[in-house]
């Protein structure tokens, strides 16, 4: 990115494709999760973020919540609540990290995996259409402002899209501010935004925190 | 906004999630010029439908033209259209290889007096579903099933399934309702329009003239279940909860619907089963109730639906949108426009309707936060701006 580049936002639609595979016990996920498209690992780990309810759910992941709620399985939805999709390096790790637990869980079981009385696990894949919100930024302030105005999915293309896609390093808004704006230490406070927050509005809100934070202290 | 008046994308920032018209717009701007053309057997029949009255002139207006074309055919051939739509809904019928000739004909002679030539040609149900073996040019052509095929007469989907493998993409409106197909599968869920004549504002006033309308008082906390007399739907179950409900609350309840087809008896049995109790009120609806669908949403304490078996129900979205929370049965599409335990609680049973529902009417700030969250989830996922987004994307991943 250009010193010179203005911030850009972009939007994102989405658009939900169901994939010809599916599970109803442990056993079946872990064999779907070695085979689907690294996508749909992809669409049921970070990108749960744009198809979850506003309110937080228990489990972080498509994976640990259906295996929690439907399977029953506490133990293993534990295990694969903990894997952090937004630290792995690339999805190929996450697919790898998942199927090592679940395999291990497996393995130590002894009997049989307990089979879902209730939805069976469907995968999907999201495909992403990149659209202009038509806001952009110089200032901080100016950042702040229209991040307050945008439709949620530009937090979602900025943040998780692309970090963990894309391989954009910390998210959009930290290198942004980083490299054209100097400012370092914002950057690194943007970059460690918890995107556990629950949804993408209480992330837009520690964004919009953090800015107003630094905006009031420097007077930008 | 003035009754009648043409809605035009900008309207629904009022009520849209921050941002999401902009978006919309600048889609919009991408995809100018790229033509869209919908076709279906009627321009009634479900919401699936019903929903084009809106987004082909807001498509258009965004700059993608869009049409909306209509097949015609004989008396017979309708006959066929509802014969194969109940059994693709699961109910057994005699479906004929004459009666299927008769589709494939019909699509024949549809073909040659439509406008097929768009970039994506996208076919509403099973009807016309035949026009794909039609299919010239470059346009890619999409299949939106709006029904429940989980249960589809095995028969009837296996004539019609060589035909929806011809399109380049079919569209469901659940994961739980698509069939298996080698072509890509979408999920688009319908929607609710914020500012039709069911779900837009209304004042006090005007509600209060609807309800006494329709003769039901305001003095008491009202259950609301609004679907067919149908046994399907259960209407004698729900006045069961309510009379178990009715041992500790004082509440009415008011079950709505339109009026029954000829030789169902379910009406005649919830009016016996109401008895000569004042408290509960059947209303069989006049065409085109929307006005009076609002009133009674707006006026109801808890929404219930309790179908044993169902479509999407979008129903459950329209109470929801009026902030009412909703105590629904695991059927159809009831759960997937619910957070459970957030927005309502869904019920297996006579007595678990009941018990939840006197759960909130015991811890009313309870109905007030849950009714709150459903209306920002709706506003969220199951607008009508939500669905012209889906129906963009769906525009510029297959023409991209």
């Amino acid at each position: 990115m250009s010193p010179t580049e203005p911030f850009v936002f972009l939007g994102c639609l989405e658009l939900n494709e169901l994939l010809p595979h599916e599970a109803h016990d442990a056993r079946e996920l872990l064999e779907q999760l070695e085979r689907v498209p690294v996508e749909s690992i992809f669409c049921h780990t970070s990108a749960a973020l744009l198809h979850r309810p506003v309110l937080a759910e228990a489990y972080p992941n498509d994976f640990s919540l259906w295996v929690g709620t439907e399977v029953r399985d506490v133990r293993l939805a534990e295990r694969l609540a903990a894997v952090d999709a937004f630290h792995a390096g690339s999805m190929e790790r996450v697919r790898e990290e998942l199927v090592a637990i679940v395999s291990d869980h497996l393995q130590h079981l002894g009997t049989a995996p307990a089979r879902t009385q209730g939805k069976r696990f469907r995968f999907f894949q999201v495909h992403l259409v990149p659209v202009p919100t038509g806001h952009q930024a110089r200032t901080l302030t100016e950042l702040r402002d229209a991040l307050a105005e945008v439709d949620v999915s530009a937090l979602f293309y900025h943040t998780t899209e692309a970090r963990y896609r894309a391989g954009r390093g910390r998210g959009d808004f930290a290198e942004w501010v980083g490299s054209v704006l100097g400012l370092a230490d914002l950057a690194d406070r943007l970059a460690h935004i918890d995107p556990h927050a629950g949804s993408l509005e209480r992330i837009r809100d520690r964004h919009l925190s953090v800015l107003s934070d630094a905006i009031d202290g420097k007077g930008a | 906004m003035a009754p009648g008046a043409l809605v035009k994308l900008d309207d629904y920032r009022q009520v849209a999630p921050r941002g999401a018209v902009d978006i919309l717009m600048r889609i919009g701007e991408r995809l100018r010029g790229r033509r869209l053309t919908h076709v279906s057997a009627s321009r009634y029949g479900g919401a699936g439908i019903e929903v084009l009255n809106r987004l082909v002139p807001i498509m258009s207006d965004l700059g993608v033209e869009t049409s909306w074309e209509v097949t015609i055919g004989t008396a017979d051939f309708d006959q066929v259209g509802r014969a194969v739509n109940k059994a693709l809904a699961g109910t057994e019928q005699v479906i004929t290889e004459a009666m299927l000739a008769r589709l494939r004909e019909t699509a024949v002679e549809n073909a040659r007096r439509l406008r097929l030539d768009a970039d994506v040609v996208m076919v509403h149900d099973a009807t016309p579903i035949g026009l794909v073996e039609q299919r010239g040019g470059a346009g890619r052509w999409v299949w939106r099933c709006n029904q429940d095929l989980s249960s589809a007469q095995p028969q009837v989907w296996n004539a019609l399934r060589p035909m929806a493998q011809r399109y380049d993409a079919a569209v469901f409106s659940l994961a739980r309702f698509a069939a298996p197909l080698s072509i890509p599968r979408f999920i688009v869920y319908p929607s609710i329009d914020p500012l039709s004549e069911r779900n837009r504002e209304m004042s006090r006033v005007e509600q209060a003239a609807q309800m006494d309308r329709l003769r039901v008082p305001r003095d008491k906390p009202i259950l609301l279940q609004v679907g067919p007399f149908e046994r399907l739907h259960d209407p004698l179950g729900v006045i069961n909860a309510y009379r178990l409900v009715k041992k500790h609350h004082d509440v009415r309840l008011v079950l709505a619907g339109p009026p029954p087809a000829p030789g169902d008896d379910v009406l005649s049995d919830v009016r016996e089963a109401a008895g000569q109790d004042p408290d509960i009120t059947v209303i069989v609806l006049p065409p085109d109730p929307q006005t009076e669908l609002n009133a009674l949403e707006r006026a109801a304490t808890i929404a219930i639906q309790k179908p044993l078996k169902a479509d999407f129900t979008i129903e459950v979205a329209t109470a929801m949108w009026k902030g009412k929370p909703v105590i629904g049965t695991i059927a159809g599409g009831i759960p997937f426009q619910m957070v459970v335990n957030v927005t309502g609680y869904t019920v297996e049973t006579v007595e678990g309707a009941a018990f939840r529902i006197r759960q909130l009417l015991s811890n009313p700030e309870m109905i007030g936060r849950m009714g709150a969250a459903g209306r920002e989830h709706v506003r969220r996922n199951f607008l009508v701006t939500r669905h012209l987004s889906d129906y963009l994307a769906l525009v510029a991943h297959l023409t991209r």
